[in-house]
């Protein structure tokens, strides 16, 4: 009895002797995780800086200020903000556009996986298939958020406006003003989803390269001299992870700008 | 030679085994909608909303690194070495949530 576990507890250390794979994975997938750790936390810091900033101006209470109207006074409550569709001009739809694209970041998830559950058999024209529906995803978003940001910078002439010190309307957002609320309202949404949405953008251009290697058949017969532990279709596993990372900080700039 | 071919070809006709894919989908898009009832058509008050949108945004992380990113297939070594430095961020966010909620104070008695 104490044999056996002094054996376990000898192949427990053992494992971080070298000679071995603590973590299982290849270096490359393993890089990309840490590489996401890291990606991870530039995010957190900017979304904690949101929280902080936030939680340091006043909130809109409606026993103080009254029927809601947009004011640089306090924070203005975000489907107020977010409440227009294109093609439906002036009708108030409270966070749908927002909704939708949502939708398509998680649909454009869920094809990504369906690409690398298709690599796995090594099924050239399925994995080509899932791809170019994810490049479609990712193109869609990052439409959708360019009529978003239009919409926010622009803005409509309307009696709901903050209004300067001198009884002005402000029309419109940019970064040292907007229409909505305190300017660091604006200028946290423009970092973090314009952050957000470059990443969007680098993640389409890598598949794009991706889907490319995939259909010249590249990833049939990995490069053993170049990459020594490669399997078949591993690369789109990768750039799968880091497509799913870019949906999984969506979920939280949606929670922390769209709904708190 | 033969053979490998002959494995190639076995492989072109696997099934897909996409139903695990699928029900996350479901699982996301499900929390997704009850987030959008809870920002649109509940009573509630802010302070209970944000707890509610703070466990469904960590039901649909969960899904999404666990499922989609596999993680919970890997060995416990890289989860932890995955999550771990994640508790401290999350620790960072309350602290500095709390210290906003102080500089909002002191900013009223200004």
């Amino acid at each position: 009895m104490a044999t056996t576990t002094s054996i376990a507890k000898y192949e427990s250390q053992k494992i971080w002797q070298g000679g071995n794979e603590p973590f299982k994975a290849s270096w490359g997938k393993l890089m990309m995780w840490f590489f996401l750790l890291s990606d991870a936390f530039t995010f957190s810091s900017l979304l904690i800086t949101y929280g902080l900033i936030r939680y340091s101006h006043v909130a809109y209470d409606p026993a103080v200020h009254g029927e809601f109207k947009f004011s640089t006074e306090y924070w203005p409550i975000p489907e107020k903000v977010f409440a227009g569709v294109p093609f439906f001009h002036g009708v108030n739809a409270p966070l749908v556009f927002v909704g939708i694209m949502t939708f398509i970041l998680i649909m454009s998830s869920v094809t990504m996986v369906l690409a690398v559950e298709a690599g796995h058999r090594r099924d050239r024209k399925d994995v080509e298939k899932w791809m170019l529906w994810t490049i479609l995803g990712g193109f869609t978003f990052l439409f959708s958020q360019a009529w978003e940001w239009t919409h926010f910078i622009i803005g409509e002439n309307s009696p709901m406006n903050a209004t300067r010190i001198d009884g002005t309307r402000i029309i419109g957002a940019n970064l040292v003003e907007n229409q909505y609320g305190p300017p660091l309202f604006a200028d946290l949404f423009f970092f973090i989803t314009g952050f957000h949405g470059f990443h969007v953008f680098s993640g389409v251009l890598i598949n794009i390269i991706v889907f490319y290697n995939v259909a010249m058949g590249i990833y049939d017969r990995p490069d053993r001299k170049i990459d020594p532990g490669a399997e078949p279709y591993e690369m789109v596993e990768k750039v799968g992870l880091y497509w799913h990372f870019v949906d999984l900080v969506w979920v939280f700039v949606f929670t922390a700008f769209y709904l708190i | 030679m033969a053979q490998v071919q002959h494995a190639t070809h076995a492989h072109e006709h696997q099934k897909p085994n996409t139903k695990a894919i699928w029900r996350t989908f479901w699982i996301l898009l499900v929390v997704t909608t009850l987030e959008f009832i809870v920002a649109l058509g509940t009573p509630f008050s802010h302070g209970i909303k944000v707890v509610l949108y703070a466990i469904m945004t960590i039901i649909k992380a969960f899904y999404i690194v666990a499922e989609f990113m596999h993680l919970r297939y890997e060995v416990r070594f890289l989860i932890w070495a995955i999550i771990l430095p994640m508790v401290f961020v999350v620790w960072l966010l309350v602290a500095l949530i709390v210290e906003g909620g102080s500089i909002f104070q002191m900013n009223l008695m200004k």
